[in-house]
């Protein structure tokens, strides 16, 4: 036997009240994992998906109503500004309506030119610049569908209707493209924007948004500000923001996920807070004649005190450790089956910090108390209770 | 027997204050016991024998006056070290025997040797020889609710010599024992008392118990009544 044994048989002593214990822990830690896992990877996926020189140009009203062709090039024009693409949502879907892809027709010079990020094969790049149907497909989607090169694929339109008076839109796949960062989403699709702008029958001449390369990012609010006072006074006004806040703005219009992640997690670490803090209590009282032992044979308190911290170092661990593992494993099945429509998720090397700093401050504040009353156990008094 | 002195008392008063009222247990008690002693000690309920052990064994320390054990002081001792003090020095054996119940007989007569700086296998072996001494080694294993009331002193009793303090301190050891596991717990601390050349002090109302015992002192209203020496 030895220290951290005698602490584990103390632990283990009633072993349903320990079972529940843990097991609150546990289901606190699970909640914690899966949804913090959830939240983190998107606020990581928007970093760094987030060009840190990009601006995200929509109209001011509502970013699903389009832009004039014209604001290309006069933003172009401006100072500060060192490249210009925009994009369509295409709307799109695969085979049936519920299986939705994100397809946006861009501009396929400019587009590649701002998001270097992306790694495209060389042959892929050409036919993407020359033939207009050409598709090119992100690396998970790729294994999603089982499509490859050169692959005829079909894809419904729920906005635009072509000259042939149909929703179906016939591409053909021109390669696959990677990035950089295996951490960077590549769901989507990509397609010229010349041939959906020929091809539908009305909304010709205009963009959904335009994307704009500052020179520097120390110059993003300047030139931001810069542009929307452009088109102030024109019958279509903007609103210009970075890409990452255009992004974050995008994913709150789901709800304010961090509000919801937080609140519900809080009132979990709260609940078990009282229960292991109560059972805790409960345990240290049951043994007060026995730590008074403890003390006779010559414990101190120093000893005793960290006892009982450990042991409810132990308890939490106990709980907690197999549920962060349990979130992983589940964020991970999670995001293959949802891949396409959730960017990877995944616990990060900063959820780990975190919840290993709540682990340990949930069984502090669980364990003080008891602590702190088992070394102040008076000998004299508990042993003569008996 | 040697007759240097192992405890000196002198002039030790024990007060408990409750709201108003004070209840004096001792005044001014002085006394000595000799190193290699099987002392008894006698006397009504509530006459404060518990009292005088726990005094002696730094669990509880006396309003006034000085408790020197083994030339140390230890009535002014800091409670840290008193601890040590009596990791080191005493073996403490109780009524009820106050075993962990979660633990193994082997286990509980290990818990003195935590504090101490012994690798595990040391450790072991100086379990086995305690459980050796009090005959229970086969029981090692056993938990306390496994073993009978006889039992469970000696492992205790294992427990209070493990490790190797010149004083043991046992409060009603036989208290809660039948007549025949009774004789064999004292005959135990008689042979701890001649062959291991342990102090022992023993506190019980059984006179056949006492008997035991190289001398017995009978404790009234906080004064020695009569010494009883054989
Ligand atoms: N913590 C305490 N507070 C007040 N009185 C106490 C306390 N502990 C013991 N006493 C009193 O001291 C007296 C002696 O107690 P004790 O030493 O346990 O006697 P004994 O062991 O001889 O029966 C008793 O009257 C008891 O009520
Ligand atoms: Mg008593």
């Amino acid at each position: 036997m030895n220290n951290l044994k005698l602490i584990w048989k103390n632990a283990a002593r009633k072993k349903l009240r320990l079972f529940l214990t843990v097991f609150s822990i546990f289901t606190a830690f699970l909640i914690y994992g899966v949804l913090g896992g959830f939240q983190s990877s998107l606020d990581e996926g928007i970093d760094i998906a987030s060009g840190a020189n990009r601006l995200v140009t929509v109209h001011k009203v509502s970013f699903i109503q389009p832009l004039p062709y014209s604001y290309v090039n006069k933003v172009r024009s401006m100072d500060g500004v060192a490249d210009v693409t925009y994009a369509v949502w295409f709307g799109g879907y695969y085979q049936n309506p519920q299986q939705i892809l994100a397809v946006f027709a861009v501009d396929p010079e400019s587009y590649l030119r701002l998001y270097s990020e992306l790694v495209i094969p060389e042959d892929a790049r050409k036919t993407f610049f020359s033939d207009r149907r050409a598709l090119l497909v992100g690396k998970k989607m790729a294994d999603r569908f089982g499509w490859e090169k050169g692959q005829q694929v079909p894809i419904q339109s729920n906005i635009w209707t072509n000259q042939e008076g149909s929703q179906t839109w016939e591409f053909t796949v021109a390669g696959i493209f990677e990035a950089n960062d295996p951490k960077i989403d590549t769901s989507y699709l990509l397609f010229p924007y010349e041939y959906l702008n020929e091809g539908r029958q009305f909304g010709q001449d205009s963009v959904g948004w335009l994307v704009v390369g500052t020179e520097s990012p120390d110059i993003n609010t300047q030139v931001a500000d810069a542009i929307d006072l452009e088109f102030a006074n024109a019958s279509t006004q903007t609103k210009t923001d970075t890409e990452k806040a255009f992004n974050q703005a995008f994913i709150e219009q789901f709800g304010d996920i961090g509000l919801i992640v937080a609140s519900v997690t809080g009132a979990a670490f709260f609940t078990i807070l009282l229960i292991a803090g109560n059972t805790m209590m409960l345990a240290i009282r049951e043994r007060t004649s026995e730590i008074a032992v403890l003390k006779t044979l010559g414990f101190g308190n120093g000893k005793i005190f960290t006892q009982v911290i450990l042991e409810s170092v132990l308890v939490t661990l106990l709980g907690a450790v197999p549920a962060m593992a349990l979130a992983g494993l589940f964020l991970k099945g999670a995001s293959a089956a949802m891949a396409g429509i959730l960017p990877a998720m995944f616990i990060n090397t900063g959820m780990l910090v975190k919840s290993a700093g709540i682990m340990l401050l949930l069984a502090l504040v669980t364990g003080i108390i008891p602590a702190w009353k088992a070394m102040n156990i008076n000998v004299v008094t508990a042993l003569g209770r008996r | 027997m040697t007759e240097k002195t192992l405890i000196e008392l002198d002039h030790v008063t024990k007060r408990y204050t409750r709201g108003r009222d004070t209840i004096e247990i001792f005044d001014e008690l002085t006394m000595g016991i000799e190193e290699g002693a099987f002392l008894a000690i006698m006397g009504p309920s509530g006459s404060g024998k518990t009292t005088l052990l726990n005094i002696l064994g730094g669990i509880d320390s006396p309003t006034s006056g000085s408790v020197t054990v083994g030339g140390q002081r230890i009535d002014n001792m800091s409670e840290g070290a008193l601890s040590k003090w009596r990791a080191a020095n005493v073996g403490f054996i109780f009524q009820f025997y106050n075993l962990m119940p979660m633990l193994t007989a082997a286990q509980n007569v290990e818990l003195p040797l935590l504090l101490t700086d012994l690798g595990r296998s040391r450790r072991a072996e100086h379990v086995k020889t305690a459980l050796n001494v009090v005959g229970i080694a086969d029981r090692a294993k056993h938990k306390p609710s496994e073993l009978s009331g006889g039992q469970q002193q000696r492992v205790a009793i294992a427990r209070a010599i493990v490790s190797d303090p010149k004083l043991m301190l046992a409060d009603e050891p036989t208290g809660d024992l039948d007549r025949t596991t009774a004789v064999e717990i004292l005959e135990m601390l008689q042979l701890l008392n001649k062959e291991f050349g342990k102090t022992i002090i023993m506190v019980t109302h059984d006179p056949e118990a006492a008997r035991f015992a190289s001398r017995t002192l009978h404790l009234d209203k906080g004064h020695f009544v009569q010494e009883a020496a054989e």
